[in-house]
């Protein structure tokens, strides 16, 4: 039974959705009626604790939690963020309540052996509460006390074969779509890339050198299902550079409604007769798209590779077969000076085992950063700085127009010396030859 | 010039005690600026080296991560 009263709490319970409280409430009853006779390594009453302290901070209209601390365990500068309860008299059992950030597997794929040997730990070692998957995509586990650190990382590495994720000013746990295990439009093998990138930077994931967080994300194409575009520092998003390959008979067959248009989702109503005019020409960004007298024509040059097309008739259209990705920078959460998508930096790579000119990239801008960057300050706030030509000319990128989000502003532009012929050493007589005074 | 791991250790204890009375916890580039002739990387491999030696401590508030000489300042073992 809990021995916090929670009335604020409870009336969270009542609203249409799935309630934390109540799950908080169930591991609060499984902890203290402990059917498998667990010798838990923390106290028992800790869920319980946390809700009489979230109460609490309810009532007061203010926080409990202090900020910081411990960071990891032996050698590591992330992993683990430390907090502390500033009632610990009143609420024991959350004195400590550490989070431990565990790497998730690539595409979120797990064995059930694997979440049964995590969840064991978890009761044994922590709160028993987990948060599947936090914010970065990491297996979040919420609430265990310092001495039990170094057990569950020896656990973790030892017997599960897995490692911390990213906390501070590391590279975070990278995260990536399941990409070509089971997705026909992956462009890229998003998991072996993600996974590479992993066990290449695992100084930068374990020991803080940044000025701030840096977040990788992998998405097989432009659809985004882990949205790097906007979720991360620098996402890796599939794409290809050759055409959209159509199948004209499958064409046929969707116009004919033979073949239910978004692989048969949104099949819940009836939206009358397939228009492919309305649905998938009209719909097309950059009006690249023709349908006539049956046929249908794709303008590839000027295709901004949204997909929408191809999700609508996936049978008919098909990425295109030269693939591989782009490369954006920058995005970030509005914490300074609002949220911001990534810039497209690389606007084709091939993602080639062993990614060494994917590697040459990363490196060149985190040096830049690095160096650069001020304390605190996302690589997106530096890029708004010091301008986005400063990036591309630390990564040797050639400048191109799909770097270009919208026509300037202002008329002037600042040429280099070394960026015009001859520099500015011109004679007058050369000069004169061509122009009177 | 490759770094001396003793000179650079000297140097880093030195720095953050003049600093001592102000503060505790210091930004990973407040150390790279001692060391403008060094790229970051090696002056990670000493911050790592004298965290291993357990001279300094890595502080963390979930977003930025500090360094401090270990015991000073307010800590996990203070906090209990």
């Amino acid at each position: 039974m809990a021995k916090h009263k929670t009335p604020l709490l409870d009336q969270l319970e009542s609203g249409p959705w799935p309630s934390f409280v109540s799950d908080i409430k169930q591991e609060i009853e499984h902890r203290y009626a402990n059917p498998k006779g667990i010798d838990y390594q923390i106290p028992a009453e800790c869920p319980d604790d946390l809700l009489g302290l979230l109460e609490l901070s309810y009532v007061d209209g203010e926080t409990h939690w202090k900020h910081g601390g411990i960071v990891g365990v032996f050698g590591y500068g992330g992993g683990v963020i430390g907090r502390y309860c500033d009632q610990p008299e009143k609420y024991p059992g959350v004195a400590h309540f550490h989070t431990v950030r565990v790497a998730q597997p690539s595409g979120m794929f797990y064995k059930t052996d694997f979440l049964r040997q995590l969840c064991d730990l978890w009761e044994l070692r922590g709160s028993g509460l987990t948060n599947m998957h936090g914010a970065t995509g990491d297996i979040v586990l919420l609430g265990t006390t310092t001495p039990q650190l170094e057990e569950i990382f020896f656990e973790l590495t030892h017997k599960m074969n897995n490692d911390l994720g990213g906390s501070g000013s590391n590279l975070r746990t990278p995260a990536c779509c399941l990409g070509e295990s089971r997705c026909e439009y992956a462009c890229y093998d998003s998991q072996e890339l993600c996974y590479q990138l992993t066990q290449e930077y695992q100084d930068e994931l374990h020991r803080p050198a940044f000025p701030y967080k840096f977040k990788f994300k992998f998405d097989g194409c432009s659809l985004g299902c882990v949205a790097s575009i906007a979720r991360s520092d620098m996402s890796f998003i599939g794409t290809w550079r050759d055409e959209i390959r159509v199948d004209q008979k499958a064409v046929a067959a969707y116009v004919g409604g033979e073949i239910a248009p978004n692989a048969g989702a949104y099949a819940g109503r009836d939206w009358g007769k397939f228009d492919i005019k309305a649905e998938v020409i009209d719909r097309c960004p950059s009006q690249c798209i023709r349908y006539e007298g049956g046929k249908l024509e794709i303008n590839n040059k000027e295709c901004v590779r949204c997909m929408h097309c191809i999700c609508v008739m996936p049978r008919a259209l098909k990425i295109g077969n030269d693939r591989g990705l782009s490369i954006l920078v920058g995005a970030k959460a509005p914490i300074l000076d609002g949220p911001q998508m990534g810039s497209l930096t690389i606007p084709f790579i091939k993602a080639e085992a062993p990614y060494d000119e994917i590697k040459e990239f990363v490196e060149a801008t985190w040096d830049w950063w690095m160096e650069e960057g001020k304390n605190r300050e996302r690589i997106g706030e530096t890029l708004k700085r010091l301008g986005f030509s400063r990036l591309l000319e630390v990564t040797g990128t050639t400048a191109d127009p799909r770097h270009v989000k919208e026509p300037r502003h202002n008329p002037y532009i600042f040429w280099k010396e070394e960026e015009v012929t001859g520099g500015w050493n011109k004679t007058i007589a050369e000069y004169r030859a061509k122009h009177q005074r | 010039m490759a770094l001396v791991y003793e000179e650079a250790k000297g140097k880093i204890i030195e720095f953050i005690n003049s600093k001592a009375k102000s503060k505790s916890k210091f930004y990973f580039n407040d150390f790279t600026a001692l060391f403008p002739d060094e790229k970051g990387r090696d002056v990670k491999k000493i911050l790592t080296q004298m965290v291993n030696e357990e001279i300094l401590v890595f502080w963390s508030s979930g977003s930025t991560t500090m360094y401090g000489l270990t015991g000073a300042g307010k800590h996990a073992d203070g906090e209990d």
